[in-house]
């Protein structure tokens, strides 16, 4: 079948017609399944929030804050920019910002991957817990601030504070750094990262980068235990 | 860390200044170069419940039968948004707790213990247990900065969810959680490395400010679909202003918890030095919620530093619609009880003192990841001394209130109360016993 002829179950949504509440609940049946495209976000919050359901939704237009947030299996596309918090807190599937993202963007998300194509504001990846997030452009201070697990990619520059107070996420940059934040240090790109960076730049639709362009970031570790030591 | 302030020689005289506590903290400091961490509340002489008393009915109030006529304790927390609010049977709540700070068995304990007598208890920063889920009738799930163990699966099981600002024990301080807990499941659920010292942000990651929450609130309301009551807790300190700013973020329940409130591992200089009173902070709060229109429409749940029925009362009737206990609960549960008067001793501490909460050895088996030592509390004996002193709670506010001529917990009110020092009768704006007098009120003067 044609892939944009309309399917049984697909559905559209006008939220310049239906009410944020209507689309939401809709998107919450408990049957959902295949495409789902809402036009006229015109910067709505909460807009798909709660999916769980392998369905596609497609957001044409800009989007307020929490777009996506807490996604469960489902492609979210927005084709615009997004708010503060996009893909918050996701747990599985795969959210794509065609333009920018506000602050906190993949903030606490535990899996899945979030691609924001063009640049992400501050905070990008804060307390990620497992999520992967690929930034086409660059991203602000304070990014993959107590950064617990999962993988970022920064194809730009990063902002001051990167990875302050992280854990255990691995960061990638390819531009510059302006300032680290503490426990953060630069590490050596072995094969195994290098590996895993081309699938995450493959998955994210950067294929045509060198992976070994880039730097990897992670904890030092040093801030694990209390001691009289620590240097805040 | 235990004060003694008797001594057999009266010619020996202990400074107020550097007694013998302050001696110790800073011998203890200079020893070691770090702060000291502690669990409880600030443990420093405070302006209290203690300070007020009910006036009981004579020829001027007519009261209720005491063993005979009803008075209604039940509460109905969050309907002013949620499709299904919390109806629960007495006012007295279950603070927040991590799962890490307690045992799974003392979680669940504390489900079985609410669920028995129809009341509510409350996740903490760790997320839900299965255990705690399981035995808990109506269990409010805590959103918290860290958000550990936060998803949307558990978010939908939650009967009412709480936004935590921060905790009477450190109001601006985040959270922490020494390696010695952090066991494999306690690691895995905060999706952190086993053995290291954690800490929870003190600032929610995705919003900030009122305006935010709001957007923030709503987006909760969005995901579960406007069924679950939303509270907003606040610790103790601008209480006026937050609980203001509280509702117009679209809050349904107002949590506020004075500086009494517990905490599983925080710096000592933060527990007793930053924050106010319970007592201070509930005026505050009524204020707010009134001048707004939304007393009792927005629910007001107090805690810190509630022990007894009389407590309970007494928050009721400055105008909160609920209490909630974190302490007394876990005092319930077996803490500090004096059969492990040895052991207490053994690291340092004694039955009726030990507040180590941070080191995991709790000889009780309620504070700890211990295996061995969380084997020694039974949940279901623990469920049932919780449930015990639940009833023994309801039952003595509803004493006073049946003194006081009410039919309802929710009928007591400031004119039933007098305090016995200016101080709380400044702090909680009823007269001093004996007089017309409310310090800092205008127009009242003493007879």
């Amino acid at each position: 079948m044609d892939p944009l002829t309309p399917r049984p179950h697909d559905r559209h949504f006008d939220l310049a017609r239906d009410s944020l509440r209507e689309v939401n609940a809709a998107l919450h049946a408990p049957d959902l399944e295949g495409a789902v495209t809402i036009d006229n976000p015109a910067g709505a919050h909460s807009v798909a929030v709660g999916l769980d359901a392998p369905v596609r939704v497609s957001i044409n237009g800009h989007v307020g804050y929490y777009a996506a947030g807490m996604n469960q299996q489902a492609e979210v596309t927005i084709d615009g920019n997004a708010g503060t918090g996009v893909a918050e807190n996701m747990m599985s599937g795969t959210v794509v910002v065609r333009g920018n993202a506000s602050q906190s963007a993949g903030a606490t998300a535990h899996g899945g991957l979030l691609v924001v194509e063009g640049d992400a504001a501050a905070r990008c990846g804060i307390s990620m817990k497992g999520v992967d997030i690929v930034v086409g452009g660059d991203v602000g201070h304070s990014t993959a601030f107590m950064a617990q697990a999962g993988r970022l990619v920064v194809r730009g520059d990063a902002g001051e504070g990167l990875g302050d107070s992280i854990y255990e996420t691995r960061i990638y940059v390819r531009g510059e750094v302006a300032s680290l934040g503490a426990d953060c240090v630069a590490k050596p790109m072995r094969a195994e990262h290098v590996e895993e960076l081309a699938g995450l730049l493959k998955a994210a639709g950067f294929e045509d980068d060198d992976p070994s362009s880039y730097t990897r970031y992670g904890s030092a570790r040093t801030l694990y235990h209390f001691t009289a030591a620590n240097k805040y | 860390m235990t004060t003694q302030t008797s001594s057999q020689n009266w010619g020996l005289r202990e400074s107020a200044t550097f007694d013998r506590t302050t001696i110790a903290a800073i011998q203890r400091a200079a020893d070691t170069g770090i702060y000291d961490i502690r669990g409880w509340g600030a443990k420093r002489p405070l302006p209290h419940f203690d300070d007020l008393l009910f006036l009981g009915a004579s020829m001027s109030r007519y009261p209720l039968e005491g063993y005979r006529e009803r008075c209604g304790t039940d509460v109905v927390l969050g309907d002013r948004h949620a499709t299904y609010p919390l109806h629960l049977a007495t006012p007295v709540t279950i603070a927040g707790m991590s799962f890490g700070a307690l045992s799974g068995r003392a979680k669940e304990a504390l489900g079985r213990g609410a669920s028995e007598v129809g009341t509510s208890t409350t996740t903490g920063d760790g997320g839900m247990t299965l255990e705690e889920r399981g035995q808990s009738k109506h269990l409010v799930y805590q959103y918290l900065p860290s958000r550990y163990g936060m998803n949307p699966d558990d978010l939908r099981k939650a009967d009412a969810i709480e936004v935590v600002l921060g905790q009477g024990a450190k109001p601006g301080g985040g959270g922490m959680l020494l390696g010695q807990k952090i066991s494999e499941r306690v690691a895995g659920m905060r999706t952190l490395p086993q053995g290291i010292d954690q800490r929870s942000a003190s600032r929610h990651p995705d919003w900030t400010g009122p305006d935010d929450l709001a957007i923030k609130i709503n987006e909760l309301r969005e995901i579960t679909d406007w069924e679950k009551p939303i509270y907003v807790k606040v610790g103790a300190t601008r209480t006026y202003y937050d609980v203001k700013l509280a509702c117009h973020s679209g809050a349904d329940v107002v949590v506020v918890d004075g500086m009494q409130g517990g905490t599983a591992a925080t710096q000592e200089v933060f527990i007793e030095h930053v924050g106010i009173p319970t007592l201070a902070a509930i005026p505050q709060a009524v204020q707010a919620l009134q001048e707004l229109g939304l007393h009792r429409k927005v629910q007001l749940i107090v805690s810190g530093g509630i022990r007894n029925g009389a407590d309970v009362a007494k928050a009721m009737a400055l105008g909160a619609d609920a209490v909630a206990i974190g302490s007394a609960a876990l005092i319930a549960l077996g803490d500090n009880d004096p059969r492990y008067a040895a052991e207490y001793e053994a690291i340092g501490s004694a039955a009726g003192f030990y507040d180590d909460f941070q080191d995991g050895r709790d000889p009780a088996g309620i504070t700890t990841q211990d295996p061995e030592l969380a084997a020694r509390f039974d949940p279901v004996e623990g469920g049932r001394r919780l449930a015990n002193f639940l009833r023994v709670l309801t039952m003595e506010a509803q004493t006073i209130a049946r003194a006081c001529g009410k039919a309802h917990l929710q009928h007591l009110e400031p004119e039933d109360l007098v305090a016995l020092t200016i101080e709380a009768a400044a702090m909680a704006r009823v007269p001093l016993a004996g007089t017309s007098w409310i310090p800092g009120q205008p127009g009242q003067q003493g007879l």
